[in-house]
């Protein structure tokens, strides 16, 4: 969408009453905030060679400069086209996160030395538990809502009585049922492939009512149509229902898998090497936690934004019969 | 299938005897007698909600029934999957809406059936939907996809879709009822060339100019019942039944 056509709304933080009252405020509130106390601060001040204001710069004049600096900056990405505004604030908004990070005054010679481990084995084992979930609840979720939408009684049983369950009780409480409550029927299930059967089967639950929803949103004329073709009821879920439920169910399944990685942390309740476990007792010896948990925390986004490409990139591939 | 030992020889594409049909207390269909000969056009008018839809949706098992026999080309119908199957390969359907497959090109349309449902390899497949688009005279959107067709080409591609599984019989169910003005005779056109090759038809259709020209037989249907059928002379130009001539009325002062 180009600024041009939107008539009713224009660029509103270029509205002088907008922008000035804006900046205005931000002053008020650096000002209240003590501006000039933040670290942050101190280090901008240094880069502009303010070097005499360094140990205690007049309160107003370090919220005035901050507040002209991010009125500059908004005036600046509201010039620009849709795409780069977006790209800009996001690195903006990630470089204040670093900056965050940076100033808890991190051992990184610590982070260095466990990060290994914390890749091959923390990392290696949160991707298996993940992956293999993803695979399994995906299934399920398919089984589910086919079982759903049949009409057989006893499937449908099934099927409602699965998703009550395991939608119902605490993941964390369905890895402990299966790890310990399954040996008291005579059933030994390992440590992993216990995390795997939770989180399969609650996010199967989940997801089981959005491949529902999605097949329900397809026209009942396609099912008609397919089967006066003679299609067999295999062929028409395949082939002509699925392809166009897709689109409607991968957004909140992309969320339901981006949700898991980081589900798929409670495990380390059950004593699995994974990176939170990990995390938690590497830094233990040390008393570094903070590092060990921002580490962690940047390796479990990494690789949302890395599902989250892979999402956007399926959503394209199932979105093109509707370009025109 | 062509060995299926429950087809009798020379039986008519369609035979439907004492068919009754109740969706819950409401009766749908009451004791309807048709049979539909070879390369004969049948017409089927009548008030909305008087069972013109859902006479020709039996035929094809797309609706159950309760009571009464459906033969097609002399075939029983029953809830065998394998006997609703073989019905579906003998009759060809077009619906209301189109209902093409959105999210293929119209040449996966009309191929995809033939690969999954006649067994026909990619190569062969493609050139015989190539053929039937031909044949409805819209060859060269064959790459596009449905919504980037205009609704009567949406319908003849549907045609060509049905046309190219090759039936014994065409079902149409409304064809042109949900097309612009502009875009009726195209489709209406189409269906004409349909009827020199010979093929056998069940249309059910509100374009009663159309009905008169097309049609070797008409039925007026009302209540879920036949009330009336004949040539299109006939019932048209002096029907015997009250209703008949109350639907007439109505239908010719709109027009």
């Amino acid at each position: 969408m180009s600024v041009a056509d939107n008539i009713d709304y224009p660029p509103l933080l270029r509205r002088p009453a907008v922008f000035l009252s804006g900046v205005g405020v931000l002053f008020l509130l650096l000002l209240r905030a003590d501006a000039a106390h933040w670290a942050p601060v101190h280090g901008l001040f240094g880069a502009l060679a303010l070097t005499g204001l360094e140990a205690g710069p007049a309160n107003g004049l370090a919220a005035a400069l901050v507040a002209a600096l991010i009125g500059l900056n908004v005036w600046v990405i509201t010039g620009l086209k849709t795409r780069w505004q977006m790209w800009i604030v996001w690195l903006e908004l990630a470089a204040l996160v670093a900056v965050l990070f940076v100033s808890f005054d991190l051992s990184y010679a610590f982070i260095r030395r466990k990060l290994w481990i914390l890749i091959s084995i923390g990392l290696v084992n949160t991707l298996l538990i993940s992956a293999c979930s993803i695979v399994l609840a995906f299934v399920l979720a398919l089984a589910g809502a086919i079982a759903k939408l049949s009409g057989n009684g006893i499937a449908l049983g099934i099927a409602n009585f699965y998703t009550s369950l395991f939608r119902g009780i605490p993941l964390l409480m369905q890895i402990y049922l299966i790890y310990l409550g399954l040996p008291q029927v005579g059933i030994v299930v390992d440590a992993i492939p216990a995390g795997i059967a939770a989180l399969s089967l609650c996010y199967g639950a989940y997801m089981t009512e959005i491949f529902r929803g999605g097949i329900e949103s397809i026209p009942r004329g396609q099912w008609e149509a397919a089967r006066a073709l003679g299609f067999k009821p295999g062929d028409t879920l395949f082939r002509i229902i699925l392809p166009q439920a897709m689109r409607v169910i991968i957004p909140p399944t992309g969320n339901q898998f981006i949700a898991m990685l980081k589900d798929s942390s409670l495990v380390s309740v059950v004593g699995v090497w994974e990176l939170m476990y990990l995390a938690r007792t590497q830094g233990q010896a040390e008393f570094r936690h903070i590092e060990m948990m921002i580490t962690a925390s940047v390796i479990y986004w990494a690789f949302s934004i890395a599902l989250e490409m892979v999402q956007a990139r399926i959503e394209r591939r199932f979105g093109r019969d509707h370009v025109r | 299938m062509s060995a299926d030992p429950a087809i009798i020889a020379d039986a008519p594409p369609v035979e439907i005897r004492g068919l009754s049909k109740w969706y819950g207390a409401f009766k749908a269909l009451d004791r309807v007698d048709l049979t539909i000969g070879p390369a004969e056009r049948l017409v089927i008018c009548g008030p909305s909600g008087s069972g013109k839809s859902t006479l020709i949706r039996t035929i094809n098992a797309l609706e159950g029934f309760q009571e009464g026999e459906i033969r097609v080309d002399g075939l029983r119908l029953t809830r065998e999957p394998r006997v609703v199957r073989a019905v579906r390969l003998r009759v060809g359907m077009v619906f209301q809406s189109f209902n093409l497959f959105p999210h293929m090109t119209v040449l996966d349309n009309c191929a995809l059936p033939l690969r999954r449902v006649r067994g026909l390899a990619v190569g062969p497949a493609r050139e015989r939907a190539m053929a039937y688009l031909e044949k409805v005279r819209i060859p060269e959107q064959a790459a596009k996809y449905p919504a980037q067709l205009s609704g009567g080409q949406q319908q003849r591609v549907a045609i060509a879709r049905a046309l190219a599984m090759e039936p014994q019989l065409m079902l149409l169910d409304e064809p042109t009822s949900a097309l612009d003005p502009e875009m009726v005779k195209e489709v209406l056109d189409t269906m004409v060339a349909l009827a020199a090759d010979g093929m056998t038809m069940a249309v059910v259709t509100h374009e009663m100019g159309f009905a008169r020209r097309f049609a070797t037989r008409v039925i007026f249907m009302d209540q879920g019942r036949i009330v009336e059928a004949g040539t299109p002379e006939a019932v048209f130009g002096a029907p015997k039944e009250e209703r008949t001539r109350a639907f007439l009325r109505q239908v010719l002062r709109e027009g």
